[in-house]
């Protein structure tokens, strides 16, 4: 894997899309790491959430249901969930990582939303190859340094209330979800089951109202023709002709 | 508390999700009906966690500032502002509504 033939197979746009991509990404991260240590968890819970688990997305939502009181299992429970949906992705980028089997085992950690959608981007299978592990090293690294940073400087606010970071978490979330919404069916289902969560919140316990937003499934229909609009991120329908999207919006969730 | 057996078992659990297309591309396909499950209950967990993570502290209701806060970050996200922009000014609008005595 020489980085510099990666990078010339690659065209120029390509590359500028997974900078842009990358430097999204570290802001997300940041975030990550100064909120989940603001909130109270000690350094070493993001950066070993972010080096083992490297999926955004659910490092915000474990962290979530942990700093609201709910239990380390719900916090399980609901990452896994929402991470379920690398599997389809594993299965869309498997002959990228065609080959000896230390390459899929190492490629596998690297399937993200990001690295999917540009792998499926390229036509040529040299250029799919190139996409995937140029974007996934450089997320990587960039992830984790970023979770690093924004971890330490976390440990520097003080009353995290009266900066009012406790609705940092919820904006993050929000602003990365949004895109994946565009699909009507998607829409509904997401809307019923936070009501269920919030209603549910006063008589169960904490971590439980979000599995149960679940039930909000029964209105997910069937998959339609063609999803419309939406992207590789969470929740996407499919992680198809990304190039239709802004590259901001490639970010999502990891 | 995140201990370190639930971090381990989120790793080990989201690997296994990786793990299997490449390991069994070409010995099993997923139906269209199940990728579609995966990707909305994605989606919806997120904004499940949103809702509550806006509205509520412990059992009860969380008060007003922040989820107006939430809410304007969702506002400037929908219209396309940087995320920075989006996430500075949720967490600003909550705090100058503490400021000014908003719960």
């Amino acid at each position: 894997m020489d980085m510099r033939s990666l990078l010339r197979t690659l065209e120029r746009a390509t590359l500028r899309d997974i900078a842009l991509v990358c430097l999204a990404d570290a802001l997300v991260g940041a975030s990550f790491g100064a909120i989940s240590v603001s909130g109270g968890l000690p350094l070493w819970v993001p950066i070993a959430l972010s080096v083992l688990v490297f999926a955004g997305g659910s490092q915000f939502a474990a962290v979530g249901v942990v700093l609201s009181g709910g239990g380390a299992l719900a916090a399980v429970a609901t990452g896994l969930v929402l991470n379920a949906r690398l599997l389809p992705f594993g299965f869309t980028v498997a002959d990228v990582l065609d080959g000896p089997v230390w390459r899929r085992v190492l490629g596998a950690q690297l399937i993200t939303d990001e690295t999917a959608a540009f792998a499926l981007q390229q036509g040529e299978p040299r250029r799919r190859r190139a996409a995937f592990w140029l974007c996934g090293i450089a997320l990587y690294v960039v992830w984790n340094l970023s979770v690093l940073l924004g971890a330490g400087a976390g440990g520097l606010i003080g009353d995290t209330d009266a900066l009012g970071l406790d609705a940092a978490f919820p904006a993050v979330l929000l602003a990365l979800v949004l895109p994946s919404l565009t699909n009507r069916r998607t829409r509904t289902a997401a809307v019923v089951g936070a009501a269920v969560a919030v209603a549910a919140t006063p008589f169960v316990p904490a971590g439980l109202p979000v599995l149960l937003a679940l039930v909000g499934l029964l209105f997910a229909g069937r998959p339609g023709p063609a999803a419309a609009g939406s992207g590789p991120g969470v929740g996407s329908e499919s992680v198809e002709a990304p190039e239709r999207m802004a590259p901001v919006e490639k970010e999502a969730v990891r | 508390m995140m201990p370190l057996y639930a971090v381990l078992l989120l790793a080990v659990g989201t690997y296994a999700f990786r793990l299997a297309g490449p390991l069994l591309g070409g010995r099993l396909a997923l139906s269209e009906r199940l990728r579609h499950l995966l990707a909305v209950a994605a989606a919806l967990l997120l904004v499940a966690l949103v809702a509550t993570g806006a509205l509520t502290q412990g059992h009860g209701f969380a008060g007003w500032a922040r989820p107006v806060g939430v809410l304007v970050a969702g506002v400037l996200a929908l219209r396309r502002a940087p995320f920075p922009l989006v996430v500075v000014a949720g967490a600003a609008t909550t705090a100058v509504l503490r400021l000014c005595g908003v719960g």
